[in-house]
């Protein structure tokens, strides 16, 4: 039962990840999603000083304000130093986390947070926090707020599918066509933070990058369509974080370690796999981002 | 007097606060094939976007069919350069084609079998509809090409702007390209093209626009295609001139150009 909540709960979290993270590799802005896992430090420390506590909201609404934050801050380096986006990148984040770890080895005692939990969160300790209705116990509180994020995610691409598609591969044109391109932007990048800040106190900004990453360009390396990339992004992240919760059992290692690494076996299988399917001409044949 | 397609007023565009262009004002008769033509880093491509919205301008304006831009965008179909778009990306030939139909259809509603149709009879008239499932990545420089304007076709519009359609292209590919554009032409359509080849603009286009940062000349061909606008230009590249002089020299004798042209063509 306590091994079903873990992995529920890490599935349903992957699940969203891989969605956003879709969109991101497409973009190849894949490192956008490990800069606002780790600039929303810097807002959720806020959000707890202003609220006096640790309200669910208010965390959630600093957290996705500096996730924004930190993507205008890219392009804003970027655009001013005219430096290039991999540099705009470390600078902007690294600048945000930095504020984040002195607010919190400033207030850290008053206030009831540490870079452990923010950092690491632990996916062991899902099935302590309990949803009690009524005096009935619904199961963890963190596989229902999964679901709820994925159900909410899929609501976004599922509607936004069109927009966040052209404006990934041709953002003039679909300016030309009277597509406001920022807006399709920063709702991607809200969705972003929203996914990467729920997902903290359950497994923790490193796996969060993991899932973003991960399984959406093992699924690069073999889909036709945007459409066939996020299904077997889902398939890839199910099989990352249910191998690695099993992998993780057997060894006695940590949970959100093993999943990361599973995930990365997964990848280097698929792409040692490709060249055997590429003879049989089922798939495309292009490679991940870097030759350009 | 001829319907005006398309007009520049006064239009200065800075990257940076750096003007690339200058004061640019011109206006396109409807119905005929323009050619916007100038060396590497003139500012064609910056017209272009300045034209469609997407740099905005320093100063001045632009108007389509004598309106604002933003009550044209059915009317204007923009075919970037090939290369603005990673081809990597996991799409399908019909998907990239079914992107132009998105001004009928907008974001959310559904396609109808008409707006399928529409995207399938663009990719035939540029000869991909047997490509129709195949992926972008695996199309030849020529194939990318035909798809973006099959994507501009889908949108049915009245004015295309099309930047350097024939760059990079084979002969084959730069023959059907023109011949759909005349196409269109006949149909009444008004199409803009960025060249850059001198040989062949006087062959393809009626009208023509030099530019270098500032607007050298835009009229009728036969009165603007001089020697004096191409060394404005396109400078004093000793060899280009040169190669000026011929091709002026070229244009004093039209039959014999006609004739030639006449010739590639039933070849
Ligand atoms: N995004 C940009 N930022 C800064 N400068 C640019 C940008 N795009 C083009 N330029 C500069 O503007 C000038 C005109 O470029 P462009 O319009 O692409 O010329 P063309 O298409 O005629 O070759 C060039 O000097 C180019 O370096
Ligand atoms: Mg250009």
């Amino acid at each position: 039962m306590i091994d079903l909540e873990i992995i529920l709960t890490a599935v349903f979290i992957a699940w969203a990840c891989a969605l956003v993270g879709s969109f991101l590799v497409t973009r190849e802005m894949a490192m956008v999603g490990d800069a606002i896992a780790h600039a929303v430090l810097p807002g959720i420390v806020l959000a707890y000083l202003i609220s006096g506590g640790r309200d669910s909201l208010w965390m959630l609404t600093g957290a996705c304000l500096a996730g924004v934050f930190v993507t205008l801050c890219i392009e804003w380096v970027q655009k001013k130093a005219r430096v290039q986006s991999d540099a705009a990148i470390g600078i902007s984040y690294t600048f945000l986390f930095a504020i984040g770890v002195i607010l919190v080895s400033k207030y850290g005692q008053t206030v009831d947070l540490d870079q452990d939990c923010v950092l690491y969160g632990e996916i062991a300790y899902v099935p302590l926090d309990r949803w009690m209705l009524g005096g009935l116990d619904m199961g963890p509180r963190q596989t229902w707020i999964g679901l709820g994020l994925f159900t909410g995610l899929s609501v976004l691409i599922f509607r936004g599918f069109r927009a966040l598609t052209l404006t990934s591969f041709d953002p003039s044109y679909a300016a030309t066509l009277g597509i406001s391109v920022a807006v399709w932007h920063y709702a991607l990048m809200g969705a972003v933070s929203l996914t990467t800040v729920v997902s903290f106190e359950s497994v923790g900004a490193i796996l969060v990058v993991a899932l973003v990453v991960i399984p959406p360009a093992t699924a690069y390396l073999f889909a036709k369509t945007i459409k066939n990339m996020i299904l077997l992004a889902l398939g890839f992240s199910t099989t990352m974080v249910v191998s690695g919760y099993y992998v993780s059992a057997w060894l006695d290692v940590s949970i959100s370690g093993s999943m990361a690494t599973t995930g990365l076996v997964q990848f280097l299988l698929v792409m040692g796999l490709k060249p055997l399917l590429i003879q049989s001409e089922k798939i495309p044949s292009h490679g991940l981002k870097s030759k350009g | 007097m001829k319907e005006i397609a398309l007009e520049a007023h006064n239009l200065t565009v800075s990257y940076h606060r750096k003007p690339v262009l200058w004061n640019i004002d011109f206006k396109i008769p409807a119905g005929e094939i323009i050619g916007i033509m100038g060396p590497n880093g003139a500012g064609k491509s910056t017209l272009l976007k300045s034209i469609m919205g997407l740099v905005p301008a320093s100063s001045g304006y632009v108007r389509i069919f004598n309106q604002n831009l933003k009550t044209q965008r059915k009317k204007i179909a923009y075919v970037p350069q090939r290369q603005s778009v990673d081809w990597d990306f996991p799409a399908r030939v019909i998907d990239v084609v079914k992107m132009g139909r998105y001004t009928h259809t907008g974001l959310f509603r559904r396609f109808k079998p008409m707006d399928y149709e529409k995207a399938k009879s663009a990719l035939e008239k540029v000869g991909m509809l047997a490509f129709a499932e195949r992926q972008i990545a695996q199309l030849s420089g020529g194939q990318q090409q035909r798809v973006f304007l099959a994507r501009a076709l889908a949108q049915e519009a009245e004015l295309y702007i099309l930047d350097e359609p024939f760059a990079g292209v084979d002969a084959a590919t730069e023959e059907a390209l023109i011949k759909i554009i005349r196409d269109l032409k006949s149909q009444g359509k008004t199409m803009v093209v960025v060249h850059h080849d001198l040989q062949t603009c006087r062959e393809y286009f009626s009208h023509l626009v030099f530019i270098n940062a500032r607007l050298v000349a835009s009229g009728p061909t036969q009165e603007v295609f001089t020697e004096k606008n191409l060394a404005s230009t396109y400078g004093g590249k000793l060899t280009l001139l040169s190669k000026m002089a011929e091709l002026v020299a070229e244009k004093e004798f039209p039959v014999r150009e006609k004739g030639s042209s006449e010739f590639k063509k039933s070849s």
